[in-house]
């Protein structure tokens, strides 16, 4: 079980770190222990305020819809999909993609909650809509 | 007190080559032809460049490789890549070279082959991992999400997106050298075929092949050149990001700050512009940046295009020679908006011309709305 603290940035790096919690079920994002602000994607330095004092918050997963677009595929090639930005409700903005409801009736302003999806070697998160608002 | 570069230098020959299809041709040799046709405007021949200023999607050293085909020692120079705004960063680099004496001739050229060689955008990018599982296609997907946001914040409709694309089509069917000239309504370009919401085939640049090149020197020495000299009065450069997601509003970008900084080095203001000629990767990029640069209000660049104000006969001259949605658009198009404000301040731009511009505003955009580079042109009446 990967430990919140600073260490474990020190021993594995960002980009592990963050990984090697996606593997385990848990979405969490570097927070600066100066300015309490998260950070997406996942530094040694935190990009509000410049300080290096880090440490790992599991985040509630909840989002809003901040940009969509659908990007369209022939049906032979798997159809048309979602890409979208979602500021989360901690702050940081990241692409990904809403399931679960036609791309097209994705709305800016949706609320979405997230999920970790394993279907790959690397698991990445992605977001449905979250009906409890 | 004015900055010591304003107007300390001037572009003194500009060539293009290769616009549109160049058959048998590598991306340095349209490169070397349009400097060929830059240096044959100047008067200057090879052996006078001392400086040189370059960035490519296809040589990575691209300063040691230009030069090595071109067969020139430069004692100075800078291949700065800030994506299709490096070539618009590059002018300001040369001014202070040349002010600081570290040159005398800068040569500024870009060369691709993208169309004939396969009619996809070229790139040495590096992959955005934290992007890439999502699979959205680069770099449309980020424009569309601008445009998307862009819409929902400010009531920015595909029609007035389309009118973009509209107006740009009626510039370039007054140019000879345009490679679009049919004819073009907003009905055509919705009915285009979607990509990636709300930005269909007709709302993005061409994919052509070309090549530009320019000259330049400190004005003392511009004064000794065949042609009238168009004087660099203001640079700025700013980026705020490099992936769509970092990027901290998705209406508003650099072009805030770069315009700021180019307008405050030319002590010049926006009513002082005669022409403008702005990277138009997208429809969208046109309405961001002519609100960015301050011609209209945040939100209200959508209504400022669909009134025409762009259009030829319209309030203000935007990108005259038909753009990168019509003209040409090899990859990095920053060099053609350059080129095209240098022949409208001399008046060589025929059907085209604006009529007597002294100030030209240029403004190169690079990656996904990342870099954006401002410089103020003008001819010796502003001086
Ligand atoms: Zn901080």
């Amino acid at each position: 079980m990967p430990s919140n603290d600073a260490s474990a940035i020190e021993q594995e790096g960002p980009d592990q770190a963050y990984r090697s919690r996606l593997k385990q079920g848990i979405f969490a994002l570097p927070k600066c222990k100066s300015c309490n602000e998260l950070h997406f994607f996942p530094r040694v330095v935190c990009p509000h305020c410049g300080e290096f004092e880090l440490e790992w918050q599991t985040v509630s997963g909840k989002g809003e819809v901040y940009s969509t677009t659908t990007i369209r595929r022939k049906p032979e090639r798997g159809g048309n999909y979602n890409v979208c930005l979602v500021t989360l409700e901690e702050g940081p903005r990241m692409m990904s993609r809403v399931e679960g409801v036609d791309s097209e009736l994705v709305e800016i302003g949706d609320q979405v909650i997230a999920s970790i999806n394993n279907d790959d070697d690397e698991p990445f998160v992605v977001f449905t809509p979250n009906k409890e608002g | 007190m004015a900055h010591e570069l304003r107007g300390s230098a001037a572009i003194v020959g500009a060539g293009l080559a290769g616009c549109g299809e160049a058959h048998g041709r590598m991306p340095l040799d349209i490169l070397a032809e349009a400097t060929h046709n830059a240096l044959d405007d100047a008067g200057l021949k090879l052996s006078d460049v001392d400086g040189l200023f370059t960035g490519s999607s296809y040589h990575f050293m691209p300063t040691l490789s230009t030069a090595e085909y071109l067969g020139i020692k430069p004692r100075f120079s800078d291949g700065s890549m800030v994506g299709g705004s490096s070539f618009v960063a590059h002018t300001l680099n040369a001014a202070s070279a040349i002010k600081n004496g570290l040159c005398e001739v800068a040569l500024i050229c870009y060369g691709s082959n993208q169309r004939t060689a396969g009619g996809k955008l070229a790139t040495m990018s590096e992959q955005q991992i934290y992007e890439a599982p999502y699979k959205p296609r680069y770099p449309i997907s980020s424009y569309a999400l601008a445009a998307a946001r862009h819409m929902h914040q400010y009531g920015t409709t595909r029609e007035q997106m389309a009118d973009v694309a509209v107006a740009a089509r009626k510039w370039a069917q007054l140019n000879p050298a345009a490679f679009a000239r049919d004819e073009l309504t907003r009905q055509d370009v919705l009915n285009s075929r979607m990509i990636s919401d709300p930005i269909s085939l007709l709302d993005c640049c061409l994919v052509t092949d070309g090549g530009g090149a320019v000259i330049m020197v400190s004005s003392e020495r511009a004064k000794d050149f065949p042609n009238k000299p168009v004087y660099l009065l203001g640079t700025g450069t700013a980026h705020w990001h490099r992936q769509i997601t970092q990027m901290p509003d998705l209406t508003t970008t650099a072009a805030l700050d770069s315009g700021k900084r180019a307008f405050a080095m030319a002590g010049l203001t926006k009513d002082d512009v005669d022409v403008v000629e702005l990277y138009d990767a997208f429809t969208i990029n046109t309405i961001l940046f002519l609100e960015d640069l301050g011609f209209c209000a945040k939100g209200e660049g959508g209504a400022f295009v669909a009134d025409g104000n762009i259009a030829p006969g319209g309030s203000l001259p935007v990108n005259t020679n038909g753009g990168g949605l019509s003209c040409v658009h090899p990859g990095m198009y920053g060099i053609f908006i350059l080129i095209e404000a240098i022949q409208q301040l001399r008046g060589e731009c025929g059907a085209r011309q604006v009529k007597n511009p002294e100030v030209a505003l240029v403004n190169g955009n690079g990656g996904v709305l990342s870099s954006q580079v401002t410089t103020i042109l003008g001819t010796e009446a502003v001086l």
